[in-house]
């Protein structure tokens, strides 16, 4: 079968790796957005000191809840705390949970869902079996029973309920996108050059299939930032005096504090509403650019 | 006698953005009459596709704009019909059979009530009478056991038996003219050959016109009275098909008749066309077969030859025809 | 002692049970019971339709998939009797595939030289110093420019990505290229280079190929020797002229006689055309597995399986398993005869 015409036209021969559709990413306004906002983000939680000079917990009670004045551009909190300051270094915690966990499910994913898909057989059932178990969990109360258990949660901790129950799905995706590659004819190929499986896996199926995982786990760093505000309204997240977004947002629902002053609860719902879209459109365009259709 | 399809001059681009326009078809002209076979011949890039779809009035929006030419179909510009004009011809008057019929039906409706939707559709038939002349159809197009397999789904046939399918959903209608795109390409050789057979003899038996679009030679020459060669978006070659592959005039079909394998290559190496076939975003000056042809002189890099009738009903596009004419006589 | 040998070779699949399949439930007899040779410097032209086994059979020729039964031999060396590292060496040096679909069968995301580099470096056939120079030699022995290593897969068209799978398939220096379709993908002007190409290559480096097409007339140019295959079983095999001027077996006439081909005036053709399509391999009939689709069936072809037996009046590598061979290969059914022409008006005149 010849190859169409169609096809032939819009495959815009380009030279190099065939990952030309990352240049179009530049392109889109939307994508430009997002990227500053993660990296304004990712700065205040790395160098707090570049946004504010107060320490976040030089607090004056005296000061509870006062609007914005000189040196104080957001006010203060309910303990009188500068509020700018509880921001900045909230979107450490915040950013860690959501990356952390992002990132090892994205390797446990990665692995079980290769090994599951290209290997097949007893690995396939056992990791498949395994991952279903998961599934069949209700993960809103799971985890919140889990977390109860622990008298002193920190970042890791939340970071481990979320991966437990997170890399099944992500697993599934990478096991489906490694069984469609593994039949392809240039894994045949390999095959019978004699190169060993481990080594196809490694060269030829990884870098093929791991597209659709790279989108997922984008997108996924919003859905754990989002998880441990959850967490902190409902009060088995961090506790004080760590600081995060979360906590904020929960401080600022008690006991109606939100109705004196308001703002308590916009800024911190405001930077994790705003994280979470950046790192959806990132993940789309992301999506968007690595199609492989688009660009044969 | 004006012939039942004519297209003249026709030319088509496909824009896509932030790319420059390529020229899929230029100043394509050829004619179709009731009753005849013409294979259109031609490998990647020729645009035998997009004529063929150019026809159908099914090209691939929005990337394609044609920018000249007409269709002429019993008196109307197809080019120029409305909609709802066009929707009459297309499927009642004019039909078209695809290469891959697995992804041409729907999956999740059975075989009759896929052809029946025609009747149903184009000539307002009751469901029950639809059904009927819908198992008709599957027998005219010789599918054993007809009435019993109206009910089943198109995954339940084998790839001979879905293309005789869209063949019988193509013929409900009688339609003037048939346009196979391919239709054997993917299908065993015997299966190919069935269906081959079921062509030449539904043509015959319906004196239906038949538009076969191809890249194999043997197929056009089984099947058509004339053929039209294609390379990089224009007319190569026309004629009847007899004298044209016995005395091709245009350097390309002299090069793709030759290459084909028989009993005096045996052992030794088949003449090829050297160099690739044409990338129609980037077509050379001039004649776009110059850099492929053994003939090609300084004219040939500068001047586009145009398609040039040099005999009763024979035309080529080539500065050196008659160079090549006399060549294939001296069996050289 | 044969290059390789392949001796009762069977290959059998079960059947998956899903919920939702219908129809027999048991073996997909992919491969059953297939000899097999092929000699140094020899091309065998391979045919036949879907469901015949010959992709499976490739695929256990060049160790991608084992047989159930039977016995393959390399060079006189049983092959299922060797430890998986002693087969490496043997099998996957001295067989490899030349694939089909030119666009599938290379990685898109490794450079084409790193795809060509793949199998030295897997066998460490050269220190890592001389594996560019190498690929470069591999690039222009196919008619590529060496200096295109560093480029990807979508650089090319499907000719030059044919070639290139050719080089990736001689990086290992093998002795047998099983071609399983290697020109049906590719424009008909760009067939010929390629097949002109293995053919240098053969003579060249003294390689075997096993030619695997549905396209005759393109198997009959290739192939020194050629081999049919229907349902699993090969119902003739021989000398290429003895197979193509003397077929013994229906099915073989029946494909030859499907080449759409346009006629002379003075040449006729009784087409034998086949009903139905081609069987599907997991409930074969009884008796000669084609008899269901035969023109020329009799009642025993119902119930005796004919032997791959020699043709009656022919030379002795001329084998087929029909029970009426001998009356096959001398009719002209399937096959183009020409006729005398009476003189023309024209040449009547002078």
């Amino acid at each position: 079968m010849s190859e169409s015409t169609t096809s032939l036209i819009i495959s815009h021969r380009r030279r190099g790796r065939p990952r030309s559709g990352l240049r179009s990413l530049w392109k889109s306004p939307f994508f430009d957005i997002a990227a500053l906002i993660i990296i304004v983000v990712t700065l205040m939680a790395l160098f707090p000191t570049l946004f504010t000079n107060i320490d976040p917990r030089d607090c004056d009670l005296s000061m509870s809840r006062v609007g914005p004045e000189a040196g104080h551009p957001m006010g203060f909190d309910i303990q009188g705390c500068d509020y700018w300051s509880n921001i900045v270094h909230g979107a450490r915690t915040s950013l860690e949970v959501g990356v952390y966990t992002a990132a090892i499910s994205f390797v446990i994913a990665l692995i079980a869902g290769s090994l599951a898909g290209y290997f097949g057989g007893v690995t396939d059932s056992i990791i498949s079996w395994t991952s279903n178990v998961i599934l069949g969990i209700p993960v809103g109360i799971a985890s919140l029973v889990i977390l109860y258990q622990f008298r002193s949660r920190t970042v890791w901790t939340i970071v481990f309920v979320l991966v437990l129950f997170s890399w099944a799905a992500t697993m599934r995706y990478m096991r489906s996108s490694v069984m469609q590659v593994r039949n392809l004819e240039y894994i045949q190929a390999a095959r019978g050059l004699g190169v060993g499986p481990w080594r196809i896996l490694r060269s030829h199926v990884i870098p093929n299939a791991v597209t659709p995982l790279i989108v997922m786990t984008t997108l996924s760093v919003g859905a754990g930032m989002a998880a441990e505000a959850g967490f902190s309204i409902l009060g088995v997240g961090l506790k004080l005096p760590a600081f995060s977004w979360g906590i904020q947002i929960a401080l600022a629902s008690q006991d109606g504090n939100w109705q004196i002053a308001p703002l308590l609860m916009f800024f911190p719902t405001l930077m994790l509403g705003l994280t979470t879209l950046a790192f959806v459109v990132l993940g789309e365009s992301l999506r968007d650019a690595l199609d492989p259709k688009a660009r044969r | 006698m004006t012939a039942l399809l004519e297209v003249q001059n026709l030319s088509l681009e496909f824009r896509s953005q932030g790319a420059p326009p390529i020229a899929a078809l230029q100043d394509v002209s050829f004619t179709l009459d009731r009753g005849e076979t013409l294979a259109v011949l031609g490998e990647s890039g020729s645009g035998k596709s997009i004529t063929a779809k150019a026809i159908m009035g099914i090209l691939p929006r929005p990337a394609s704009h044609i920018t000249g030419g007409r269709i002429l179909f019993d008196g109307d510009d197809l080019l120029t019909l409305s909609a709802a004009r066009l929707r009459k011809v297309q499927g009642a008057r004019i039909a078209m059979v695809f290469q891959d019929a697995l992804s041409a039906l729907n999956p999740v409706q059975t075989v009759a009530t896929q052809i029946a939707e025609l009747y149903r559709v184009h000539r307002g038939m009751p469901k029950k009478q639809a059904h009927e002349a819908a198992v008709d159809m599957m027998r005219a197009v010789r599918i054993p056991d007809a009435a019993n397999r109206a009910n089943d789904y198109p995954f339940q046939f084998s790839g001979g038996m879905r293309q005789r399918i869209m063949i019988a959903m193509a013929l409900a209608l009688d339609p003037d003219i048939l346009i196979a795109d391919e239709p054997t390409t993917a299908l065993d050789a015997t299966v190919q050959a069935q269906i081959l057979e079921l062509l030449g003899e539904i043509t015959q038996e319906r004196r239906m016109a038949l538009l076969m679009i191809t890249h194999d030679l043997g197929v056009a020459g089984q099947l058509a009275d004339r053929a039209l060669v294609m390379y990089a978006g224009r007319v190569a070659e026309s004629g009847p098909i007899g004298p044209m592959f016995d005395n091709p005039a245009h350097p390309y079909t002299k090069g793709l008749l030759g290459s084909i394998p028989n009993a005096a290559h045996r052992g030794g190496d088949l003449p090829t066309i050297q160099g690739l076939p044409p990338d129609i975003a980037q077509r050379p000056p001039g004649c776009s077969f110059n850099p492929r042809c053994g003939y090609a002189t300084a004219e040939c890099r500068t001047e586009l030859p145009l398609l040039d009738v040099f005999a009763p009903e024979r035309a080529a596009a080539c500065h050196h025809k008659q160079e090549v004419i006399a060549d294939v006589a001296l069996g050289a | 002692m044969s290059l390789l040998e392949l001796e009762s070779v069977r290959r059998f699949y079960k059947q998956k049970h899903t919920m939702f399949s219908r129809g027999a439930h048991g073996q997909v007899r992919a491969v059953d019971g297939v000899d097999f040779t092929v000699e140094e410097g020899e091309t065998v032209g391979l045919v036949g339709e879907s469901g015949c086994g010959k992709s499976t059979l490739a695929r256990i020729i060049c160790g991608l998939e084992a047989p159930s039964d039977g016995t393959v031999r390399w060079n006189g060396a049983d092959v299922s009797a060797m430890s998986h590292s002693e087969r490496k060496t043997l099998l996957h040096r001295q067989v490899q595939m030349v694939f089909q679909d030119p666009h599938a069968s290379l990685d898109p995301r490794r450079s084409v030289g790193q795809s060509i580099a793949e199998g030295i470096t897997t066998h460490r056939l050269l220190p890592a110093s001389k594996v560019e120079a190498r690929v470069g030699e591999l690039l222009t022995q196919v008619g590529l420019n060496p200096d295109h290593a560093h480029r990807y897969p979508h650089e090319f068209s499907g000719g030059q990505l044919q070639r290139i799978g050719i080089a990736r398939a001689l990086a290992v220096e093998p002795k047998l290229l099983v071609c399983d379709e290697p020109v049906s993908a590719l424009d008909i002007s760009v067939r010929a280079q390629v097949l002109n190409l293995l053919n240098r290559l053969k003579r060249e480096l003294g390689l075997s190929i096993i030619f695997i097409a549905h396209d005759l007339d393109v198997v009959q140019h290739m192939s020194d020797r050629i081999v049919t295959m229907y349902l699993g079983k090969v119902v003739e095999q021989g000398e290429c002229d003895d197979v193509y001027g003397a077929t013994a077996h229906p099915y073989t006439r029946a494909l030859l006689s499907a080449i759409p081909r346009k006629l002379a005036p003075n040449e006729r053709l009784e087409r034998v055309v086949l009903e139905g399509d081609p069987p599907s391999p997991i409930d074969p009939p009884p008796g000669c597995p084609f008899h269901t689709r035969c023109y020329a069936a009799i009642e025993r072809c119902a119930t005796d399986v004919p032997a791959l037996d020699a043709v009656p009046g022919g030379r002795p590598e001329h084998r087929a398993s029909c029970h009426l061979a001998a009356q096959i290969t001398l009719s002209r059914v399937g096959m183009v005869s020409t006729i005398s022409s009476s003189p023309s008006p024209s040449e009547r005149n002078t």
